[in-house]
């Protein structure tokens, strides 16, 4: 490997040839601000903060200057000083200054930055922007007038999710970032993963809130509140209050819903176990009786918008089976409320999610198979955080308690569907019982794991051979669509597909900041909840094969179908706008 | 061919065009034709002749009588006297003040009879404007017969790709975009990058407000650059040749196309030139109204399809530009010497100039000078010599006060400099630069604040709004002067203004953003005290500033007239 | 703006512009032109059809429409008139012929008149500095202006 050596402010470096100067510095201690800077995603060098003295007539953007032999970079100057203080403070001229206020105060990377730049003042009091902020989703809250025009939200939305539902419009000052013809994001191709948000670095985007309902819901006497939690939000939440990415909180988390006033603190991990009881019985199906494969799962909603907008054609390949959560939210209101006693109208049902696309999916109107909306509030892992924050609850002093049966019993395989590959391993640990009828020998299917973007591997049902493949993040779900578009060379009988990078512990409702360092911790971490169970198989869950003989028969069965199963809608890339009465 | 005993060139330039050129060369072929002298004269139509102030014009040869402001109704006493009768018709003749250097005081008009004799052309060197004006530009056969292709046909029969990069390289020719930066240098990066596909691109995005030198160019003389291009070509390697246009010029968008087709036809475009094996073509690409594409990256991404915001540098266009492969890209103006250079040798190039900035360089007149217009003068001649000699001066008898160098993104050059040579390292020096051989004129009437509020317009209008100092700043730069023709800005807001212009000229992400304070900067070191009294007294000495007190003897330009 | 949006735009005339182009490197630019002149402006349903066309998202063909001051994506008057407010325009008395074109039209810069016959807009440069103050309507230029000239020009497309 050919190494340049360099001095950043007189430290003599050595890096690899064709690494940038910000590399540089950090490898000699030196730490450079960036504000646009997104490693491997946005690396354009526009805001200009991480300006550095490398001897040209002008200063260079250190995140994007390769180094050269002998440079002698500057990070320090007076000249340096003043371009990255000045240009702070223009970003800042065209910002609003409510930041107590603000969803990210204290989350914020401007924020951050004006204070490291020691910033006490604004020289270039004028005219702003003035924007209508866009709160038409279900989703996602666009607010442009504190957007910084960085773009990391606009090369996230095409380069890792391949949707481009929004881009730069105009030019200049006038430059926005929105979807094509300043529409609605609820009107655009926007799928809600909030991978966006998850990059911003202030607070032009954020989730719906959805904290004020459930406050409400909380303190109303006639409503009988009970709550999931997905498999991602234990390994993040703790996040929130300063914790370490992938710590396990499952149990204080459980005790924490308690004391904030939930009725029923249940597990969206039964009804994972329970999809894999559907679906996998769904694919022996189609395997054996010659059905549409391969089978493409169905519980990621930003995922499912995403196939409904752009692969129309594919919508056959989904399993039938609705998400965790709204399977959770259809027996809520109907199982819980028998086995309770109480009258679905007065269940009020939260769940707590590491994903900005549930709260679409829990609006969509096919999810009221109850009779009622079938989930009435999602929040996500960062909402409940704040709740908890207000109402005083610290985490790290409270008992590990237990969830609430009659949904509250999980395995190890419910537990790894927040890591990406981790349906699929669910569900081949319990396919490969029910095909071979014999007991797994290791119930580690480990080349689901990982961080790469398409895995796929064959199975050896003794004798029956399957393949199946295993994508997060939409651009490698468009790889692998293209292939089953193309035919399907590869001969795959079932495909795992993640909206987000690295599955829903990456998710876009998941604490801020989210990297790839991060999202590595929370796998670990939902491996080792994994390991910890005593149950790691969906079908050995007592309190399943309780809810199938109490209440839903069989897999497949009649009242699966009508309260497990759902239809997808072809949305179709381009939606035509509908008459506006006004303008 | 066959041959004639007069030729009457009629200017077609833009300029001209805009002033009824068209009915005086109808009617000169109507009166030719009515006295039955079509086979004796010929009536040409030709690109600019650059004297656009005395629009139309009419040039007679052999004599090389030149006429001014020439109306249809003059056109059968022109023919009568002096193509019959062989007098000159006096009236229609040039005049020229001739000026003391430096003052504005005149010895009253003089009429000049041909051009060689004429103070506007006695200056000039036309090696890029030589058939300008000469030439009907949509002849293929006159070009040749002025010598063009030879140079191509001598390139590709006689010399190595690499020997025409040196003939380039040792001419010490410069990038006439503005930059400077050596063509043949540029040349020989794009021959020696890796890569099966190169291009060449032309840059005749010509945006810089005082500039239409490209234009009149390549509606002049559109030959020139299709073989100035196929000599890139054949030096760097490339088949594929792309000429991105302003969207705004339709004239030369169609006589370029014109002159392609011919080419194409006559085979020296298209596959195995000059019977080698050397194949190359050219397509028109055409701006959308972006002042940005001429930045060289801003104008890749709009030839991909893509929003004009210009890419990282590096990596340099010549190892990754359009498309991602090799590219090449000089302005029109660069293009059209190249010709020249190879058909005489760079010896006789480097006989023009200065040491270094070899050759001549065209300028465009505007403003308060009496010869708007296009000239071709040697490199390092003073400003003085522009503006007094071949400029013929400043008008209405009022007094120099500055020029703008380089279009507006190049900087104001007072009375003090008028001495300076004009070439890229000297203007440089003095805080201007030569840019795209604009030069506007202001006389003493002008207010430096008003004018600098709008070139800090023109900026934030044109911004592309990828980066931050630019986007932010040209927004404040704006805001700030305006403030100060309102006599809102404060002393305070001076200071912070300085902090702003340099950010934006140190940390821009391109030569757009460094260049966008320059006017304000170079204004505020020659002209602070007008800012001053903006600033502090709220009081604009020329009253162009409404709302601010004037002085008792106001030099207002308004209602000057035109 | 809905009104007109409503006009039927000639899909089958914008799908063969895109498919002769289709194949074309960097296509995107030279398509919006021939469209924009095809309909006038570029109105949201021709640019679907680009986007589907060419395969590009919606996003970048929006992008590129309102990142060029020639490409319209509202419905411009019967006649464009660009005036240049550059420096070689404003310092021959573009402001004066500006502020007569105003007065004449009734509407400020920007604004398209009621009667949808012009579109009045400031440009950076036409180019044709050497006979400043110009304008540009349609595509015809006008130079050396006054005051009273430019009410002419204005006359002949009244």
């Amino acid at each position: 490997m050919a190494t340049v050596k360099l001095t950043v402010d007189g430290v003599p470096v050595e890096v690899e040839a064709g690494s940038t100067v910000l590399k540089a510095a950090e490898k000699a201690g030196i730490n450079i601000p960036t504000l646009c800077y997104l490693e491997g995603i946005h690396e354009v060098g526009a805001c200009r903060v991480c300006v550095v003295d490398v001897g040209a007539k002008a200063l260079q953007a250190a995140c994007v200057a390769p180094v050269a032999e002998g440079m002698k970079v500057l990070t320090n100057t007076p000249a340096v000083r003043t371009a990255r203080k000045t240009t702070v403070e223009l970003i800042l001229s065209n910002h609003p200054d409510n930041c107590p206020s603000c969803v990210r105060n204290l989350n914020c990377e401007l924020q951050a930055l004006a204070e490291s730049l020691n910033i006490r003042g604004n020289r270039f009091e004028g005219a702003r922007n003035e924007w209508t902020p866009d709160v038409s989703s279900h989703s996602i809250v666009r607010d442009p007038n504190k957007c910084i025009l960085c773009r990391r939200c606009v090369s996230v939305c095409e380069k890792v999710q391949g949707v481009q539902a929004i881009g730069p419009i105009n030019r200049g000052f006038n430059t926005v970032i929105a979807p094509a013809f300043g529409e609605l994001l609820a009107d655009s191709v926007c799928v809600n993963c909030g991978q966006c948000i998850l990059v911003c670095p202030v607070g032009a985007l954020y989730e719906k809130d959805g904290i004020a309902k459930t406050w409400a819901a909380l303190s109303d006497p006639g409503k009988h509140v009970v709550v999931q939690t997905a498999p991602a939000v234990r390994v993040a939440l703790g996040e929130t209050q300063g914790g370490e990415p992938g710590e396990v909180v499952t149990g204080q988390m459980v005790a924490g819903l308690r004391r904030l006033g939930f009725d029923g603190v249940m597990d969206t991990d039964f009804t994972a176990d329970l999809t894999i009881l559907e679906e996998g019985t769904e694919l022996i199906e189609r395997l054996t009786k010659g059905g549409v494969l391969p089978m493409i799962t169905s519980c990621s909603p930003g995922w499912i918008k995403f196939i409904e907008h752009f692969y129309p054609d594919l919508l056959p390949n989904l399993s039938t089976c609705k998400s965790p959560q709204q399977m959770f939210g259809a027996l809520a209101k109907t199982f819980y409320a028998e086995k309770k006693g109480i009258d679905p109208a007065s269940i009020f049902s939260v769940s707590i999610m590491p994903c900005t696309a549930k709260k679409f999916e829990c609006e969509r109107p096919e999810m009221r198979d109850s009779g009622y909306q079938d989930v009435d509030v999602v929040l996500t892992t960062r909402e409940l955080g704040r709740m908890m924050k207000e109402a005083g609850i610290v985490l790290d002093k409270l008992p590990e308690e237990e969830y609430d049966p009659p949904m509250g019993l999980t395995t190890g395989a419910a537990v790894i569907f927040g890591a990406t590959g981790g349906v699929c391993e669910a569900a081949l640990r319990t396919v490969y019982e029910v095909v071979t009828k014999e007991p797994l020998k290791d119930v580690n299917f480990k080349f689901c794991r990982g961080l790469a973007g398409v895995k796929e591997a064959e199975v050896d049902l003794k004798g029956t051979k399957v393949k199946v493949a295993v994508s997060h993040s939409l651009s490698n779900a468009r790889k692998v669509l293209d292939m089953v578009r193309a035919g399907n060379p590869n001969g795959w009988a079932f495909i795992e597909v993640m909206c987000c990078p690295g599955g829903c512990i990456g998710g876009g409702g998941q604490p801020i900041p989210t990297n790839t360092a991060i999202r590595q911790k929370r796998i670990d971490g939902t491996y080792t909840a994994d390991e910890r169970l005593a149950i790691r198989k969906s079908h050995e869950n007592p309190a399943i094969t309780a809810i199938y003989k109490e209440f839903l028969g069989q897999p497949l069965g009649h009242k699966s179908h009508e309260l497990l199963h759902t239809k997808y809608t072809p949305r179709g890339r381009y939606r035509i706008r509908k008459e506006k009465a006004a303008d | 061919m066959r041959l004639f005993r007069a030729h009457v060139l009629v200017c077609a330039g833009t300029n001209c065009s805009l002033k009824s050129n068209k009915a005086v060369q109808d009617r000169l072929v109507r009166e030719v034709e009515r006295r039955g002298l079509a086979d004796e004269i010929k009536v040409v139509e030709t690109g600019c002749f650059g004297l656009c102030e005395q629009g139309p014009t009419v040039v007679v040869y052999p004599e090389g009588v030149l006429y001014c402001r020439v109306t249809p109704d003059d056109v059968p006493e022109l023919v009568e006297e002096h193509l019959l009768k062989g007098r000159r018709l006096d009236r229609l003749l040039y005049r020229e003040e001739v000026p003391a250097a430096g003052a504005a005081v005149s010895a009253g008009p003089k009429a000049f009879q041909t051009v060689p004799e004429m103070n506007f052309f006695r200056g000039q060197v036309r090696i890029v404007l030589r058939n300008c004006g000469i030439i009907d530009p949509e002849s293929i056969e006159e070009y040749i017969a002025n010598g063009g292709y030879e140079a191509l046909g001598k390139a590709i029969t006689a010399m190595t790709p690499a020997a025409v990069v040196e003939e380039v390289k040792a001419s010490g020719l410069r990038g006439r975009g503005g930059a400077g930066f050596p063509a043949g240098l540029k040349w020989e990066f794009a021959a020696k990058a890796k890569g099966d596909t190169k291009y060449i691109v032309c840059n005749a995005d010509e945006g810089e407000p005082g500039t239409f030198k490209d234009r009149l160019i390549l509606e002049g003389d559109p030959h020139a650059i299709i073989e100035g291009m196929a000599l890139a070509a054949y030096a760097i390697g490339a088949t594929q040749g792309y000429v991105y246009i302003r969207g705004e010029y339709g004239l030369s968008i169609d006589r370029l196309q014109k002159a392609i087709n011919r080419a194409k036809e006559m085979k020296l475009l298209g596959r195995g030139i000059f019977g080698s094996k050397f194949d190359f073509d050219i397509e028109i690409r055409t701006g959308a109204g972006a002042y940005i594409c001429g930045e060289e990256t801003a104008l890749f991404e709009s030839l991909e399809g893509g929003r004009g915001e210009p890419r990282l540098k590096p990596p340099y266009p010549t190892d990754s530009g359009l498309f991602g492969k090799p590219t090449a890209i000089n302005n029109v103006e660069t293009l059209a010497s190249v010709a020249q250079i190879i058909a005489n040798g760079a010896k006789w190039y480097r006989g023009f100039g200065t040491e270094r900035s070899p050759g001549t360089k065209v300028f465009t007149l505007t403003g308060d000078i009496v010869n708007e217009g296009l000239i071709e003068v040697p490199m390092g001649i003073t400003l003085r010599e522009i503006i007094f000699g071949i400029g013929g001066g400043v008008p209405n008898g009022r007094s120099f006060k500055m020029a703008q160098s380089g279009g507006t993104s190049g900087g104001c050059l007072p009375a003090a400099l008028l001495d300076v040579p004009m070439d890229y390292d000297e203007l440089a020096k003095a805080g201007a630069a030569l840019g795209s051989g604009a030069l506007l004129i202001m006389d003493d009437t002008h207010c430096i604040v008003d004018i600098a509020r709008v070139f800090a317009r023109f900026f934030m209008h044109e911004s592309c709004g990828k980066c931050v100092p630019c986007r932010e700043g040209t927004f404040r730069l704006h805001e700030f002067v305006e403030n100060a023709t309102k006599g809102k800005a404060t002393p305070q807001d001076l200071q912070t203004v300085h902090a702003l212009a340099r950010t934006m000229a140190l940390a821009s992400l391109c030569p757009l953003g460094q260049a966008a304070p320059v006017p304000l900067l170079s204004t505020l070191q020659y002209f602070r005290d007008e800012y001053d009294q903006h600033i502090n007294e709220k009081r604009c000495p020329t009253g162009t500033c409404r709302g601010l007190a004037t002085p008792a003897k106001a030099l207002s330009a308004a209602g000057k007239g035109a | 703006m809905a009104k007109q949006e409503k006009q039927a735009i000639d899909v089958d005339r914008v799908d063969k512009i895109v498919a002769r182009h289709a194949s074309r490197e960097g296509a995107l630019l030279p398509v919006l032109k021939e469209v924009q002149d095809l309909v006038g402006y570029l109105p949201e349903e021709a640019l679907k059809r680009v986007a589907l066309g060419l395969g590009l998202s919606l996003s970048r063909v929006y992008g590129v429409a309102t990142f060029y001051s020639l490409f319209y994506t509202t419905p411009k008057g019967k006649y464009v008139v660009r005036v240049c407010e550059s420096a070689p325009c404003h310092v021959q008395g573009a402001p004066e012929v500006i502020a007569a074109i105003e007065r004449e039209l009734g509407v400020p810069f920007g604004e398209t008149t009621p009667d949808g016959r012009f579109t009045l807009e400031m440009v950076s440069c036409l180019g044709v500095c050497g006979v400043a103050p110009a304008v540009m309507v349609e595509d015809r230029v006008y130079g050396n202006l006054t005051p009273e000239t430019v009410i002419a020009v204005l006359q002949e497309y009244r």
